[in-house]
């Protein structure tokens, strides 16, 4: 009896440790890790801080882009016309706004100067499926700025879906400038010159 | 109020209120209700945009090249300091009393052990800056921002918060003796130290923005907002279509 009761608690337990090690990380620690670890790479790399933004867009695409759910990003920042959007528009869409943040923000990547980030109290429950995780970028001789994540729970995995930087949405920013692109020319407008915006940014680079 | 105090904010205020007058009427078919007077602010943002480009920038440039580090975080710290009051005071009539206090003994901190406010040591005892300006103060007492409004120089405000510069300034203005010469040279070194800082941001706005009005003007809207709400503006979810029918969450 006592044996079999010891037997069922190790298997209980292995059971735990199992599923707990599948769900992956919660809200805060993905973020942690995600940020120190792109933080550690750029720091390692004199490639990236000279500037060398390909480098830097190949960085974010491997250790960064898994974590972020660019579909939910996208019908954010189109607001309400997502609505009218057909599943190939849509794709289109989040494709191009993908390319546009991953390119503006690589390269904010090479301007990295011996900023930290600073972890503010997580203030989230267990059952969360949405949470907020608040952060402070310190930087020596200039005042701190505050970063804020929002991350949502897609299947097992938690996703970053929005960051707010000083106070500024990364993602709703776009909102104004796109609804007004949608009313001039249309969704296939907008995507349009999305796909233009993208490549005038690769040809000033070359 | 100091007389001379009022002169410069006076000076500036006057071919403000002159030019919305002329400009405010060619306001052409509004695309955003924030922002009833597009026509007249496109004008200035322009403006400004040639003036930032032919001396503000390259300013910034130079003074971000040459000051080293420690200098820049004294100069900063120096400002800082003094703006420190008017923080407090601003965090006491938002209501927030002991914010105000922990302000006041930041001066109290900085300005002695701190040497002149040159060394932040206050943030190291724990004590940390708050960000708070006259703007915010009305925000919180409900008062609304009303237009987005652009001012030559100074660049964007709402109509509140344009109104509410006025009296910041005024304030700023009354610590530095009333003296016209150091009132006109603290404006520029601090406006040359802000748009230093802000340099790194200048290729996000180039680079990310399709329409670079709109960018910046979303962005300060955004921004104050959050400032208002001291970091936890309500959440907007309205235009969240997303879990519609993505299956998303």
């Amino acid at each position: 009896m006592r044996k079999n009761l010891v037997n069922w608690l190790a298997a209980a337990a292995i059971g735990l440790t199992a599923s707990l090690a599948m769900a992956g990380p919660g809200p805060e620690e993905l973020t942690k890790q995600l940020t120190e670890e792109v933080l550690a790479a750029v720091e390692a790399d004199t490639e990236i801080r000279a500037g060398d933004t390909e480098k830097a867009i190949r960085l974010v695409e491997e250790r960064v882009l898994p974590h972020f759910n660019f579909g939910h990003m996208t019908a954010l920042a189109v607001g309400r016309d997502w609505r009218g959007a057909s599943p190939e528009q849509r794709q289109a869409l989040t494709e191009q706004f993908r390319t546009l943040l991953v390119r503006t923000y690589s390269n904010a990547l090479t301007q990295y100067d011996n900023q930290t980030i600073v972890f503010k109290p997580f203030r989230g429950r267990p059952d969360d499926r949405d949470a907020q995780v608040r952060t402070e970028i310190r930087q020596p001789g200039a005042q701190a700025i505050q970063m804020d994540f929002s991350l949502e729970m897609v299947g097992e995995n938690w996703k970053v879906y929005d960051v707010v930087v000083a106070g500024v949405s990364l993602v709703t920013n776009y909102r104004a400038s796109f609804s007004q692109q949608v009313r001039q020319t249309g969704i296939d407008g907008l995507i349009e010159s999305l796909k233009v915006k993208n490549r005038d940014m690769v040809a000033e680079k070359s | 109020m100091h007389r001379h105090g009022r002169t410069l904010v006076g000076r500036m205020a006057a071919p403000m209120v002159a030019a919305v007058l002329a400009l405010g009427g060619c306001a052409s078919t509004p695309d955003n209700p924030d922002d009833p007077l597009e026509g007249y602010n496109r004008a200035v943002f322009a403006f400004n945009d040639r003036l930032d480009k032919a001396v503000l920038k390259p300013t910034a440039q130079v003074y971000d090249k040459f000051t080293p580090l420690p200098l820049r975080a004294g100069i900063g710290n120096f400002f800082g300091n003094i703006g420190d009051v008017w923080i407090g005071v601003n965090n006491i009539l938002q209501g927030k009393g002991a914010d105000g206090m922990s302000d006041l003994a930041r001066v109290l901190i900085n300005s002695t052990v701190g040497i002149l406010g040159i060394f932040d040591i206050a943030t190291e005892f724990g004590l940390e800056r708050h960000d708070e300006d006259f703007g915010q103060t009305l925000g919180s007492w409900g008062v609304a921002e009303g237009p987005y409004f652009m001012l030559p120089v100074l660049g964007p405000r709402t109509l509140r918060d344009a109104g509410a510069t006025a009296v910041d300034l005024t304030v700023d203005n009354t610590w530095y003796g009333g003296q016209l010469v150091t009132e006109t040279g603290v404006t520029i070194l601090k406006l040359v130290n802000t748009r230093a800082n802000l340099l790194a941001a200048d290729k996000v706005l180039d680079e990310g923005a399709l329409d670079r009005y709109v960018y910046l003007r979303e962005a300060y809207l955004q921004r104050r907002r959050y400032e208002v709400y001291d970091g936890r503006p309500p959440r907007e979810r309205e235009d969240d279509y997303w879990s519609d029918d993505s299956g998303g969450r």
